[in-house]
Parts: C-alpha cells; structure tokens; sequence
C-alpha cells in the first residue's frame, strides 16, 4: 500500500438521504475526518413563521419520510406545551400506540434492508433474499406490521393524515384494534426471531466514550419523557438549547450539536442503556439471550439493540391494545396563547427536539428543530476516525466498507438533518 | 430484464420509501425488474440507461438542473414521484420569499449555503412521462404504474377529484354533513380519499385536479369556518406552486 495516497468512492448507500464522508490518512494516521453534509437546505424552520400553531404537526411530518411520527408528536408537545394543554391520558396512549408502529416499521426497515445487507456481505435486501429468503420475508412482514399499525391509528403511515394538534380526527373503537392484535401477536415471534437472528452476526470490536443522551420516565421512553444522560447532570426540557449548541460548519447543511460543549450520542445506543430496566421483561430476555448487558457501547451491535427495540415496540403496541379504552373526546381543543413551548420525543434514530414561539395572533414567529442525526454527527466522525485507525492495514475497499459500516451503524437520517454523502478516503 | 433507477432531488425520502413499503410485492417486483439504481437500498449502483426512472424531489441547486437533464437522457420512461417532483414541495414556498433572509434564519454562517432562489418540479427542466400526485404517493398507484409500464399499457392516474373517490367509496360527505371545510371538490383524486374517511376536510396534498372551480369552492371554505389567511395557508402548503397558479387564473 503506498503512501500518502487518495481513494475516492462513489455516493454513500443504504441510508436515508444523500451526503459524502471525506478521510484523509497521513503515514496510516486519520487526520481529517468530515461528514459532509450538503443536500440542499430545505428551510423548515424559516417557513414555519407566520403559519397558524396548528400547523406544524402536518408541515414538520414532511422533514422525514421514514420518521413522520416523530415531528408530529415532538411539534404536538412542543405546542401544547406552549398553550399550557394537556391532553387526554387515552389520547396519549394512542399517540404512543402510533409512534410504536413507526418504531418497528423504521427499525424493520434498517435491521434487514439497509443494515443486515452489511454482516452478509450482499449490496441490498433483493440479494440477502436469496440466500436468506426467510428471512427477509420475516422482516418484510414485521415491517408490514409496523405500516398497518401507522395506517390503523394514523391513516397513512408516511405523514399521517388522522394527527392533530390535542389529539386525533377520529379514534378506533376497541374492537376494530383486535385484528391489529392478531397481526401484532404474530409480529411478536418475527421479533424475537430478529433478535435472534442478528445476534448472530459477527461484530467488528468498537467501544465508544460518547456520552449519552436520550429521554427517559414511567416507561421505556418513546412519545415523551424527561432528559437522561451518561455523565452530566440532567436538564429540564426548556433548557435544551442551554445545553445541546448548534454551530455551522463549512462542510455541512445541517447544524453540528453539542452537548455541555462535547460530542454525544443520541439513537438506540443511548435510549437502550439509559433505560435498559424500563424494557418489558420479554425485551429484556431477548437482549440478555442475544449476549447485550445492561449497556451496549459497540456501535456495530446496535442491530441487536434496533431489534430488541423492535420487540418491546410490538409488546408495548400489544399491552397498550390491551388497556385500550376509546378516549371520550378524540382531541382536546389547544386555543393558540402568546408563549413559548417545547417538546422532546424519541423518533427511531433518537431524541427530537421542537421549540416554538407563538404569538398573541395565534401564528408562530419563531420555530428551532434539532433533529437526532445533526446531534450525532460529531459522534459518528469519531467513530470513523476509531475505525480508520483501527483499520490503516486494510485494503481500500474493506477499509471504504467498514466507514460505511461506521455510518450506517447509526442509522443517520440525512433527509431530516437535510444533507448528501460522497464517499472520498484520501491517504497522504 | 427492463431496468428501474430510483433518484432523489430535495424531498424527504417518503415517496421512494413507498416502494420499500410494497411488502408483499417487493420480492415479486424484483424477479420481474432489474433494480438498476436506488441509493437508499442497494449500494450496487449499475450504470445507464434505464428503462424507467422515477424521480423523487424538487431541483433546487445548480447542479441539480444538470443532473435531472443527465437522468432525462438516461431514461426511456421518466415517472415524477410525489409533490415535490411534481410542484416543487413544500420547500417552493422559498418562490414566494426571500431566499437569502430563510437562509439567514437557519443557518448561522449563509456564506455556507448554495441554493437557487426557487424549487422547482422535474416537468420545470425536461419532458416528464407521467406524475405520481400527492405528499406522499399513493402505494396502489406506484404499484399500479410499475405493473403498466411493465406490460406496456398506459398508468391509469385519473385527473378526477377527492370528492369522486368519497362517492365511490360510500363515504359520507363531511362538509354537507358536518359543515368541515374540505378542498375534495378541487384536488385531485389518488389518494383514496383518506382524510373524509377519517372525519377530516381534505387538504389538497395531491395537488389541483386538472380543472379545478377554485371560486365556488373558496366562499364554501369561508362558511365552513375558514378565515382569509386560512384559506390562503391551506392552498400554500404542499402544492403551493400549483394551487397558487390556479388561484391566480381566477384572481378569486
């Protein structure tokens, strides 16, 4: 292998939007390690001024095909929190029963179409059929699952059209649930068998320092929750922008975050070891049979948390089933008032952030949104810069492999962040 | 084997994701077409020309003109997917503002950012074969149009509006019945009619239907309950381009 030298690859694959990774090696030494992230801006925040505060459940849903929910629910929180409305236990459970199908729909989607591809050495879910058609059928009817809950409760499962502000349009009844259920209960076995499934990959050694942040509160946290983190002391809510910054970079359209003024991760990594005795007991024997302690630090295991998060997705949806009792009303009316309001979920790839100001005419005048994968970004550089050291032996593609392996281990959603990747490895 | 490429411009990933979404066709769909390029699924990217592309998202930097012309020349058959590929999106209401002042908004360094002025629908830059309305596609319709241009018939994508797919599917009028303010009578059919079905007025994100009576509908919205700059917000939303443009035809 000579040296220095430069390698440049083709766009980076099998993650949901576009951006480009540049490394540079000098003497086997990784000395510039960017994600660069310039798909076009699309500027959210900027035309969310002016429009009615019942708005943004329906516009911020289109940030991310994959994770609607998520910008629905953090907006929703964010707004009530802001008109001083809390909204209907019920209602609150069925948002919770929402956001569990986008859970085992988005995870499904990663575990077997964009991640698993990578352990089994094929380009894409088409050629992991063939060898493991089973498998995939497993993974495509859980996934189904997961879109039929969405549909169910949210009417579409790509930007739900049942969602408001308060709650929802109109609620099922108990018993158009049941056959949800059957669906669910046979979810449930495809889970375990996931779990089981990717617990027998093999997984490059990584240990990770970052610190963690994620919500957490009564349950495994999932529509809202109060701030956890790995070392610093926790935060209230309205106190995020104190701590997670946003700086601009040259190399990226989304915003770079910090948190207390150091890289943090945020994502199943996070959510599963600050809440690993929140997970149901079914959840948590799955996790302890797939070899996961009480804490997972190895990005490259992560699969293994996305399907355990799978099955206590699909064995929440089953309890909350379960409990239902159709709300009274299907939405509490939220008269607009002058404030600000902020709002926090766990979307698949990690805590969203939302604040907005309202003003006394009901229209919004300022909107902030801090999505999972801008958080990570500093985080998933640091990775890459472990993994290149760690890899200086390889040849250029396994080496460009394993980079790629480093991303996609955190499931980044570009399309929310708004960015493009190229993959260019440069040794010097 | 004819060939697919799945490409994306500025959007949010949903209307490629619908294809993903096809869980019990998508193996089948696999064996009948070579799935040539599609970033977000495969990273076996395979070189033109394709038989078909389909185009998600709105062009809205300089070297995206040049890459939806590449892809054009590429393509035999070239299918806009959803409304920002179709209208320009959500993101086209920059048309209608200060592109350098939302720029300042969002970003804290604007001399970072290379955007044009406008977001624009592929129809804005090559000839475009057939669209997929709405925000997101609907999943039968991408199915249906893969299946036609498979067997070589044309994709039925009917310009009729929500209100027909209500008729058709029994569902009870709600702004005859209840009085909520519903866009059904002037945006285009597809969608199967999923607000009305869910106790909600529909709110237009397919788009125009191809003749679209936007003054008898507006004074309707206005009695449903709908103040000026409500009526104004709810038409400048998913399609903005396009309902605009029918608004203005009609100076209403």
């Amino acid at each position: 292998m000579t040296d220095p030298r430069t390698i440049r690859v083709g766009a980076l694959t099998r993650v949901e939007g576009e951006g480009a990774l540049h490394v540079e090696l000098r003497n086997g030494v990784p000395e510039r390690v960017e994600l660069n992230i310039y798909e076009p801006p699309r500027f959210f925040e900027a035309f969310l001024r002016g429009r009615a505060h019942t708005e943004p459940p329906d516009i911020t849903a289109r940030i991310c095909g994959i994770c609607p929910v998520a910008y629905q629910t953090s907006a929703m929180n964010a707004i009530e929190d802001a008109c001083g409305v809390t909204v209907d236990p019920q209602v609150v459970a069925l948002r919770r029963l929402l956001y569990c199908g986008e859970w085992i729909h988005s995870h499904a989607l990663h575990i077997y179409m964009l991640h698993a591809p990578d352990f089994l050495g094929e380009p894409d879910v088409i050629a992991v059929a063939k060898h493991h058609r089973a498998a995939v059928e497993r993974g495509l009817a859980l996934k189904k699952a997961g879109n039929r809950l969405m549909e169910l409760v949210g009417g579409r499962s790509i930007h739900p059209i049942n969602v408001r502000l308060g709650g929802f349009y109109s609620v099922p009844t108990k018993s158009e649930l049941k056959p949800m259920a059957e669906q669910l209960r046979a979810a449930l076995d495809d889970a375990l068998a996931t779990v089981a499934w990717v617990a027998g990959f093999e997984f490059p050694d990584l240990t990770v320092d970052h610190e963690l942040l994620a919500l957490t509160g009564e349950r495994y946290p999932i529509e809202d929750g109060r701030i956890a983190r790995s070392a610093g002391n926790p935060f209230p809510i309205a106190e995020f922008s104190d701590h997670v910054r946003e700086t601009h970079v040259p190399h990226s359209t989304a915003l770079h975050s910090t948190l207390d003024g150091e890289r943090h991760l945020t994502g199943p990594l996070a959510r599963y070891s600050l809440n690993y005795a929140l997970l149901s007991s079914v959840a948590r024997e799955a996790a302890t049979a797939a070899g996961l302690g009480e804490q997972c630090r190895n990005p490259f295991r992560s699969i293994i948390v996305r399907a355990v998060e799978v099955v206590y997705a699909v064995d929440e949806a089953l309890r909350i089933i379960d409990d239902y009792e159709r709300p009274a009303r299907p939405f509490v009316d939220v008269p607009a008032r002058a404030g600000v309001g902020h709002g926090v979920s766990e979307a698949p790839r990690g805590l969203l952030y939302h604040r907005y100001e309202i003003g006394a005419d009901g229209l919004i005048t300022a909107a902030v949104i801090v999505p999972p994968t801008a958080q990570n970004q500093a985080a998933i550089e640091d990775d890459l810069t472990r993994v290149v050291a760690a890899g200086v032996d390889l040849d250029d593609a396994e080496l460009t492999s394993m980079c790629e392996r480093a991303i996609r281990n955190h499931d980044p959603c570009i399309s929310c962040a708004t960015h493009f990747l190229t993959l260019t490895v440069e040794r010097r | 084997m004819p060939s697919l490429a799945v490409w994306k411009f500025a959007s949010c990933d949903g209307c490629q994701l619908t294809l993903l979404d096809c869980e019990d066709e998508l193996l089948t769909l696999a064996e009948q077409v070579q799935i040539a390029t599609f970033a977000e699924a495969s990273s076996a990217v395979m070189g033109g020309p394709y038989d078909v592309s389909l185009v998600e998202g709105s062009v809205t930097t300089p070297s995206d003109v040049r890459r939806i012309r590449e892809i054009r020349e590429q393509s035999g058959v070239l299918v806009a997917i959803g409304a920002c590929a179709t209208a320009g999106g959500i993101q086209a209401l920059r048309n209608f503002a200060d592109v350098a002042e939302f720029t300042s908004v969002v970003y804290a360094r604007p001399d970072y950012i290379h955007t044009l002025a406008t977001s624009t629908p592929a129809s804005a830059h090559v000839t475009v074969d057939y669209e997929l309305r709405g925000c997101p596609i609907d999943r039968r319709q991408l199915l249906d149009t893969l299946a036609a241009l498979l067997v070589g018939r044309k994709p039925r994508l009917p310009a009729a509006t929500v209100c027909t797919e209500c008729k058709r599917a029994g569902v009870t009028c709600v702004t005859v019945a209840e009085g909520i303010a519903c866009l059904g009578p002037v945006t285009h059919a597809g969608c199967g009619a999923l607000c009305p079905r869910h106790h909600r007025g529909c709110y237009g994100c397919f788009g125009p239907t191809a003749t679209p009576n936007m003054p008898a509908l507006i004074p309707l919205l206005h009695r449903d309950g709908m103040s000026g700059p409500e009526v104004d917000r709810v038409f400048e939303t998913f399609n903005v381009t396009q309902f605009s443009a029918e608004r203005n035809a009609h100076h209403d």
